[in-house]
């Protein structure tokens, strides 16, 4: 392979395809999608069901052949399938794992699509012993695309975001009912009616305002599991009989390769801190796509990846605006996270795809943005639900003399 | 050596029928498989008697892997003695099967003026203890270890302790043993002991064995293996659980000795330290319990010992969890190893290995091996290194060269720790094989990572069907 390519993009999933598609267009070649499965794609290879393609392709399509959609985008030549980026260091000298073995790269730009990861049992610090059968979504979904069948028959699910239903979806098709879904909050995290569905189509029932505190083996083997202690908001627990609990969504950024460097990362996602170009604070570096915050649909991603596709482009040609200063948009209060993290000032305040944030909790009011501390502008009155898209365009001032910005949220009784 | 045939059952599967071992060892742990390398090595015939459905099911299965040096063990019992030759032999034999050795050095930590008062106390101890060391100030310390929070005063540093990779290095003990002859059968548990005419009749899930000699090597269940002899088993084990988090590469280098702390009257505390695979690692803590089968997290310890670490490595929040675990030590009442050689009885007890198996386990295996040939009838020693068979284990820690950096590889099938699908492979055949899905994890590290199995669930389920019980579902149906 080439070892200086002008484009690297890490991740061939929605986002790194959509940004090689973009920049073929442009007409910039000698870019290589680094793809660490034997098949680009991403996530969506894995999701079956008919929840992709309405708003790119306007038309419903499954996981597997939006994936393919994609794929016939992009010059196949371009893609660098089972091979892995494991380590990205300064001037952005990446280490490649493929067919030559491991392998030094100096690409001039690299954009890094690494997507997201589900918290699995460890990082969530549950309690209880460690039997088999603790499972993800997408090991879950990893499973089943072996088609060797379940090693469980009663799973408890916890989560209730859209990736949740998505797991509960995958059982069914599988022949298994799960026992209960178990949802911290007063009602699921994924749009109604998806609770109904769950209840009445697929015999599973939620368990509102309960956590999964602890995950019990069996007395004589400790390697079987036997139940799960789900614990309600006022402390009384209760054993549900399960041979498998599913962990679901509760995403976060794919960004290991970014090692410790806090100057590459958002306090907020623990992703890759993007200005409105798709920049980080390193010379070249770019990232799009969910590797940015948890969790957007595929099509969002993939329209990240082609507009920073663009960016890189622009910066090719000699056309992107250099800035002199990164100005850092910290969230605030009931505010998690903005995307981007960064203004690059001066320049255009916000590229086509806006500032998209997220909020902690359900709330209503009004988001405010300060520049040093006097607010600047205010949005509308709306009410917020947490892990939802918020679009916001708000007016900048001048930027030339702003020490720092910040976005709000002024909630209301 | 053999017994009349009719000692030998017609159940008997695995082990040949009328075989007498010289030599069973009850254990497959990492004291069993040192003992049984020993014995091999020194040509008797030997078997392992293995609960589990692989090596290292129990105690073994998770310490803090260290390579320890016995510096703050008291002076004069076997405990230590057998640290120092376990160390020493480790040392020298590491390289020959592949095994890594990171020379991390650790700091005995000081973080009030009552605990530094107690360096020079520690570090005379050490020395006593004839492991070398020296003390470091504030300003030493802080050039060593810039991460570490600016209350740290002072510290001992003991520049010999180092890390290993815990489940490779007992891997090989066993295989070596194989490669001389040992005999290795897993869900054996034995459930009936009983001597005659010179030799113990040893019941098992698997069937019945005759040697001439048992070592018992049970950990967590060595007494209880003791009363089944019909033994007063002198000793009463008292499992301690110890709780880990293991946090993910990028805080790989945030320490780079080991940090200890200056111990209370009470406990060691929680250390941290980096492991061979590339994560850091905190822990354990000190909780007796009657429960030998099950370790369970604790979320509230765990977070106890999280702010524990971040308040001696602030640069730890918010770092990311790869895994926690808890693990089951066989304390004893006794401070010391349990080791009792019963010459009359043909019977060896090990026991109460209590947290440096690892460590001493090579230098109990001597001893064991030392003890074993006396009562069996000829004093052999151990043939000179060059003279016996190696296994070369395949390179799972970061400091060895990894198969996913070789040209020609295998598709990696583990994304968060680059495993390639041939390391699995060959984990699942050739002598001890992997045995269960934690045996196949041990071995190649899959499913060890951040994801915690995203990335390598298709993979398992495809490549061991048989450890991951996939289809359930389907013989349901």
């Amino acid at each position: 392979m080439n070892r200086e390519p002008v484009v690297l993009i890490v991740g061939g999933g929605p986002a790194g395809l959509a940004a090689a598609h973009s920049l073929a267009r442009r007409g910039v070649s000698n870019v290589v999608v680094v793809e660490r499965e034997p098949e680009a794609g991403g996530i969506p290879r894995f999701c079956p069901h008919p929840t992709f393609g309405l708003t790119d392709f306007f038309r419903p399509m499954s996981g597997p052949a939006y994936a393919a959609r994609w794929r016939s985008l992009v010059d196949p030549g371009t893609i660098l399938s089972s091979t892995t980026v494991t380590s990205i260091g300064s001037e952005l000298e990446t280490m490649l794992s493929g067919d030559e073995g491991e392998v030094l790269v100096r690409p001039k730009r690299l954009l890094l699509a690494t997507g997201i990861r589900e918290t699995p049992r460890a990082g969530r610090l549950v309690s209880g012993d460690r039997p088999r059968n603790i499972f993800t979504t997408g090991a879950l979904q990893r499973v089943l695309s072996e088609g060797k069948g379940l090693p469980f028959r009663r799973p408890v699910i916890v989560g209730t975001e859209l990736v949740s239903f998505s797991a509960l979806l995958s059982l069914r098709d599988a022949g298994v009912r799960a026992a209960a879904m178990v949802e911290p909050g007063e009602r699921i995290v994924a749009r109604r009616p998806a609770d109904l569905f769950a209840r009445a189509v697929l015999g599973t029932p939620i368990r509102y305002h309960s956590r999964v505190v602890r995950i019990n083996a069996a007395a004589d083997d400790a390697g079987r599991m036997a139940s799960v202690t789900i614990e309600d908001a006022v402390g009384r627990s209760e054993e549900v009989a399960c041979d498998a609990v599913i962990f679901t969504g509760c995403f976060t950024p794919e960004a290991s390769l970014l090692g410790r460097r806090p100057d590459l990362r958002d306090v907020g996602t623990r992703g890759p801190a993007v200005d409105q170009f798709w920049r980080l604070a390193e010379r070249g570096l770019y990232a799009a796509g969910n590797v940015l915050r948890p969790v957007e649909t595929a099509a969002w991603s993939a329209r990240e990846g082609a507009l920073a596709g663009e960016a890189i482009a622009d910066d090719h040609f000699g056309g992107a605006p250099l800035g002199e200063r990164r100005l850092q948009i910290r969230a605030d209060g009931l505010v998690a996270f903005s995307t981007p993290s960064c203004l690059t000032v001066p320049g255009p305040a916000l590229g086509p795809m806006r500032m998209a944030v997220r909020v902690k909790r359900a709330a209503q009011g009004r988001f405010a943005l300060s520049a040093d501390g006097a607010i600047v502008w205010r949005s509308g009155l709306m009410r917020v639900r947490p892990e939802r898209r918020i679009v916001l365009d708000p007016k900048f001032p001048d930027l030339e003399n702003v020490g720092e910005l910040r976005i709000g949220f002024e909630a209301q009784a | 050596m053999s017994l009349p045939a009719s000692a030998a059952p017609a159940d008997i599967a695995q082990p040949a029928g009328a075989t007498t071992y010289d030599v069973a060892i009850i254990g497959a742990g990492v004291v069993g498989c040192a003992i049984a390398r020993s014995l091999a090595i020194r040509g008797w015939k030997a078997i392992v008697l293995e609960k589990g459905g692989d090596i290292l099911e129990g105690a073994s299965k998770g310490n803090s892997a260290l390579l320890h040096t016995g510096f703050d063990e008291p002076a004069g019992g076997m405990e230590l003695k057998l640290i120092k030759t376990g160390c020493a032999t480790y040392r020298r034999i590491h390289g020959r099967m592949n095994l890594p050795l990171v020379e991390t050095g650790a700091l005995v930590v000081a973080w009030d003026e009552q605990q530094l008062g107690k360096l020079a106390g520690i570090a005379a101890h050490a020395q006593a203890n004839g492991v070398a060391v020296s003390v470091l100030d504030r300003a030493g310390l802080r050039r060593r270890e810039p991460m570490l929070s600016d209350r740290a005063l002072g510290a001992v540093d003991v520049p010999e302790e180092a890390i290993i990779d815990p489940w490779s290095a007992p891997l090989a003990y066993i295989r070596q043993a194989m490669m001389h002859g040992a005999e290795l059968l897993t869900g054996a548990e034995v459930t009936g002991l009983s001597r005659k005419r010179g030799a113990w009749r040893i019941e098992t899930g698997k069937g019945e064995v005759a040697a001439r000699l048992v070592v018992n090597a049970a950990g967590l269940f060595g007494d209880r293996v003791e009363l089944l002899a019909g033994r007063q088993p002198g000793f009463t084990i008292r499992p301690r659980k110890g709780q880990f988090v293991v946090y993910d590469k990028p805080a790989h280098d945030l320490a780079k000795a080991i940090i200890l702390r200056v111990p209370t009257e009470r406990t060691k505390g929680v250390l941290i330290t980096r492991t061979v695979f590339g994560n850091l690692l905190l822990g354990p803590t000190a909780e007796d319990q009657e429960d030998r089968i099950h370790a369970a997290c604790e979320e509230a310890v765990l977070r106890r010992i999280m702010a524990e670490g971040e308040a001696m490595l602030p640069a730890l929040a918010g770092q990311t969890v790869t895994a926690t675990f808890a693990a089951l030590r066989p304390a004893t009442e006794h401070r010391d190893y349990v080791l009792k050689a019963d010459a009359k009885s043909g019977w060896l007890t090990v026991g109460g290995i209590r947290s440096t198996g690892l460590s001493g386990s090579l230098g109990i295996g001597e001893w064991a091996a030392d003890q074993g040939s006396i009562i069996l009838g000829e004093a052999r020693a151990a043939p000179p290194d060059d003279d016996l068979d190696w296994p070369r284990m395949p390179p799972i820690s970061e400091v060895l060269p990894r198969p996913y950096r070789q040209a020609g590889r295998s598709p990696i099938v583990c994304h968060c720790e680059w495993v390639t699908e041939n390391e699995v492979r060959a984990a699942l055949s050739g002598p001890a094989p992997a045995g269960t899905l934690g045996g196949l994890k041990r071995r190649t590290r899959i499913a060890m990572g951040r994801c915690q199995g995203f990335g390598c669930s298709g993979a398992l389920a495809r490549l061991a069907p048989h450890l991951v019980e996939a289809g359930k579902t389907d013989a349901a149906a």
